[in-house]
């Protein structure tokens, strides 16, 4: 530990030591990591704020409208920022905002929010509309939930209001469960409201962004199930309602969703397990789990079945990829823990070695069992920095990592090859076909030929 | 069909945005400054955004610190956050300049910045770095008001009464290093000593090789900022600049610099007013190499000017540019069919009337605007082509209308920090991005087109 911060460039510390609590070293720590609390002023942090956390979320339901109430930035940064796919509206692409002024901030944002909300109903007519709070409206105190409630009974429409100010903290998570109100608030019933039991189970904590919500659907059915509805990629609205029907939760990116399942559970007695499709074997690992909640032998026989077909399928490519790749060295940071052990195994499917790893979210518990996984002297590091991921890509003699836009400029900047594994990625990496495409990405980026060019560059000013 | 010469919007909700927020200009302005690092006082998020919007524009790392106030300091106050961000950004970055850039956040709270800053160089003793405070409110204006701003702080922050010299002052607008190199080179070639800011060209487009650092080198350096008062004269590409914000005028008011206000060089007229003005100066002719330019210019703009004509162009983005590429079009023949900002900025109308004056078409002007008013505009005008940053790219996925890259931000193409539009060369360039993509819709589309229509067939959809 007392070495970490010994290293210099350029004349400046490469950490603060206020920071040295959330980094530490697999096999060698004592302590648990320091995580899950704020950001450190001025150490330019990776994350972002409970309204980015809520929006990632939500913005997935295709037919709502998502309106952010606040002054302009707040929609122009998140506009279409998440590359969820849909199979029927585009709406849920658009960026609505009240985009107050000086005069709001004086006099209170909330008529002009009334009228955002009655122009769009007349233009649009949305199953839902989401009102997202913002930094300002927190602070002067805007009654959005008022405005939501009045103009939900004016229009006959849902108006849900998303309590994300930004300020009450940099930690998406905490913007991940004001979503979850969103939504629970949605799709609890009314007085009276029956929602049927049906054998169809919701996968909870997938946002479809390379289409893996679809393929997902595809594996399940071919085991003689059906998803009830994805929270939240390729939702809608109406088919967010019927959730309370299915039998099971499968539950993804646990941080933004497991809240939400243990709700399910309470409220409608909805059993919930964890899965990840990321990684061939985690997929095939994840349907078994699924078939054995089941219990039922002809969905065991199909699962079987197609566990062995996919994996003959894929084995001889995972295999001319790990021959090219094996031995380099990676690193991970990512936002959330579930995600960042999915890659693990992942990059160890490949034979490489994993010397760092972090997140922006990250639990002690799922700390813990990162450093369980990684090998001695591998680093983890929770809401790391520029200049901590700087230095630890270069003293590690990283050849590849996988993180998300901000991390890539910073990797090809020192040479590194890079992974996109974030909300603008294009490509599905999922499933077992998702672990070819993982493979082969991870290749031409770490084997790419541009590398050896830049090294000659290097050290020549 | 009814032309609306100067419609600005009434409605309440904007619908994709066309703007960024104020501190983010504010941003770009101290990225031009030697050794600058910048700070944003208010949530983690807003920092998060700006560097994420940078960094895909730029494809360079733009680090920004935050003084990530959370909800105890939203009621408390967020002093103590900012001194200790001050103190943490002065120790990982060791920079000479210090931007400290206000949110709504911290506007709405009613931090009292001067008061902090002070405080702190107090309880500091010395401090290696100049801190330069900004007040940035979103709800006062866009990047492009925040960019003005910064850029007006810094300089106030270090100009000092100094003797007379030869050198001339060149301010420019939110443009691309790739622009901003090339105003250079003109500069240089007609033999001129200048101090230009905010210098970005380097800082948000490093080439590759040597030791990383964290603060890219380059940039404007503060001790030629300091003289600037003692210039010969001051050109600012900044026609629609407002008043309160120039920093050319500040200049001029304040230490009697005269000004002169410039349209970006962007175009044959613009860049032969730019060359008139520095060979005026200079008493130099201009050297073969840039004459040879024009040349090629000329040379392109006739060959061009038959399928420049069809093109109707939706200019967007920030005022500056808008402008300039406005010019740029009608002198090419391409009269615009929608002109549109999300800035408001009323010296945008004034600079454009006389442009427009002559035309058989008005357009339609938009400012304050969203996408929503621009897509219907372009939609009842006939617009066939835009121009502008990535926020116009559902015009081509729901209408099929290309879209030109030009300002920012550029999320969705590589090079934005590259793209070259001023000086004859770079209008030549930009001349024929513009031809060559009406004339690619031109071949796409002309076979299937012409049989529609002499053969008499109807078709639906936008073609």
């Amino acid at each position: 530990m007392e070495d970490l911060c010994a290293l210099r460039t350029a004349g400046t510390a490469a950490c603060i030591s206020e920071r040295e609590q959330s980094i530490i070293t697999a096999g060698r720590n004592k302590t648990s990591i320091a995580c899950t609390t704020d950001s450190l002023a001025g150490s330019v942090s990776q994350r972002a704020c409970v309204f980015c956390g809520a929006r990632v979320v939500l913005n997935p339901v295709t037919d709502a409208v998502h309106l952010v109430h606040g002054p302009i930035g707040c929609a122009t940064y998140t506009w279409d920022i998440r590359g969820s796919l849909s199979s029927g509206s585009e709406m849920y692409r658009n960026s609505f905002s009240t985009d107050m002024k000086e005069r709001d901030v004086v006099f209170g944002g909330e008529k002009k929010l009334a009228a955002c909300i009655d122009e769009i109903v007349e233009k649009y007519h949305p199953p839902a509309i989401f009102v997202y709070a913002t930094c300002v409206t927190g602070m002067i105190g805007d009654d959005i939930l008022a405005v939501c409630k009045e103009a939900s009974h004016r229009h006959g429409t849902e108006v849900i209001p998303v309590e994300s100010s930004g300020f009450i903290s940099g930690n998406k998570v905490v913007g991940y469960r004001a979503a979850a109100e969103a939504l629970l608030r949605l799709i609890t019933p009314g007085d009276g409201e029956q929602i049927e039991k049906t054998r169809k189970l919701n996968f909870l904590g997938e946002y479809n962004l390379g289409g893996e919500k679809w393929l997902a659907g595809r594996y399940l059915r071919e085991m003689g199930i059906e998803i009830n509805v994805a929270f939240t990629g390729d939702s809608t609205v109406a088919a967010l309602k019927q959730a309370p029907g299915a039998c099971l939760n499968i539950v993804q990116c646990t941080g933004s969703m497991h809240w939400v399942a243990m709700q399910f559970e309470e409220k409608f007695g909805t059993p919930f397990m964890d899965v990840t499709f990321f990684g061939a074997d985690n997929t095939a690992e994840s349907l078994r789990k699924i078939a054995r909640f089941y219990d039922d032998p002809e969905i065991t026989r199909r699962t079987e079945a197609l566990i062995g077909r996919e994996m003959a399928c894929i084995r001889p490519e995972i295999e001319r990829y790990r021959r090219k790749l094996v031995g380099k060295r990676a690193a991970i940071y990512v936002g959330g823990a579930y995600k960042a052990a999915a890659l693990i195994r992942q990059l160890r499917e490949l034979d490489m070695e994993i010397v760092l790893t972090g997140t922006q979210t990250g639990k002690v518990e799922e700390y813990d069992a990162i450093s369980r996984m990684l090998d001695e002297g591998a680093i983890v590091i929770d809401d790391a920095n520029p200049a901590e991921l700087e230095k630890f890509l270069q003293e590690k003699n990283v050849d590849i990592m996988v993180g998300g836009v901000k991390e890539r400029v910073l990797a090809y900047k020192l040479g590194i090859g890079f992974v996109d594994h974030n909300h603008d990625r294009k490509e599905c990496l999922a499933g077992f076909w998702g672990a070819v495409t993982f493979a082969r990405d991870v290749y031409i980026t770490t084997c790419s030929p541009v590398w050896k060019h830049l090294k000659d560059a290097q050290g020549v000013a | 069909m009814a032309q609306q010469p100067h419609a600005k919007s009434v409605r309440q909700v904007n619908e994709n945005q066309c703007q960024s927020c104020m501190p983010l200009g504010g941003v770009i302005a101290f990225k031009g400054i030697e050794n600058a690092m910048v700070l944003i006082h208010g949530s983690q998020g807003c920092s998060t955004y700006m560097r994420l919007t940078s960094v895909e524009h730029y494809n360079e790392p733009v680090d920004i610190a935050s003084s990530s106030l959370n909800e105890k300091q939203t009621i408390y106050g967020g002093e103590a956050n900012l001194k200790k961000a001050l103190s943490n950004v002065a120790r990982v970055y060791a920079p000479k300049v210090i931007g400290v850039l206000t949110t709504c956040l911290a506007e709405t709270m009613g931090e009292d910045l001067d008061r902090i800053l002070m405080d702190y160089v107090q309880e500091q003793g010395q401090i290696s770095a100049d801190i330069i405070p900004v007040p940035t409110p979103s709800y006062s204006g866009s990047h492009t008001e925040g960019f003005w701003a910064a850029t007006t702080a810094i300089i106030t922050h270090y100009a000092r009464p100094t003797e007379r010299h030869e050198r001339i002052n060149v301010i420019v607008p939110h443009i691309s290093p790739a622009d901003i190199r090339e105003i250079k080179r003109i500069l240089s070639l007609m033999g001129l000593e200048y101090t230009l800011i905010p210098d970005f060209s380097m800082t948000l487009d490093r080439p590759y090789g040597g030791r990383y650092q964290k603060i890219p080198p380059g940039g404007t350096r503060t001790e030629d900022i300091a003289r600037m008062p003692g210039a010969q004269f001051t050109i600012q590409f900044g026609e629609t600049c407002p008043d309160a914000l120039s920093p050319g005028l500040w200049l001029n008011k304040t230490y009697g610099v005269p000004l002169i206000s410039l349209p970006l060089p962007m175009g044959l007229e613009a860049t032969d007013r730019f060359l008139k003005i520095l060979q005026e100066f200079s008493g130099r002719e201009i050297p073969k190499s840039l004459a040879t330019e024009r040349g090629w210019l000329l040379d392109g703009m006739a060959d061009a000017h038959k399928y420049n004509a069809e093109g109707r162009p939706v200019i967007y983005g920030e005022p500056e540019l808008v402008y300039a590429l406005t010019r740029c079009c009608c002198e090419n023949g391409a009269v615009p069919a929608v002109i549109a900002s999300g800035s408001g900025n009323n010296r945008l109308a004034l600079c454009l009337e006389p442009l427009l004056a002559g035309l058989d078409e008005q357009p339609v002007l938009l400012e304050e605007t969203d996408f929503a008013a621009i897509e219907a505009a372009v939609l009842r005008s006939g617009a066939n082509v835009a121009i502008g940053h990535s926020g116009g790219k559902f015009l081509t996925e729901r209408h099929g209308i290309p879209v030109i890259r030009a300002g920012f931000p550029v999320h969705d193409r590589i090079g934005g920090q590259r793209i070259l539009s001023v000086g004859y060369a770079g209008s030549l360039a930009f001349l024929d991005r513009f031809t060559n993509t009406l004339l690619e819709k031109k071949y796409t589309t002309y076979r299937q087109l012409q049989r529609e229509e002499m053969m008499g067939i109807n078709s639906i959809g936008d073609a």
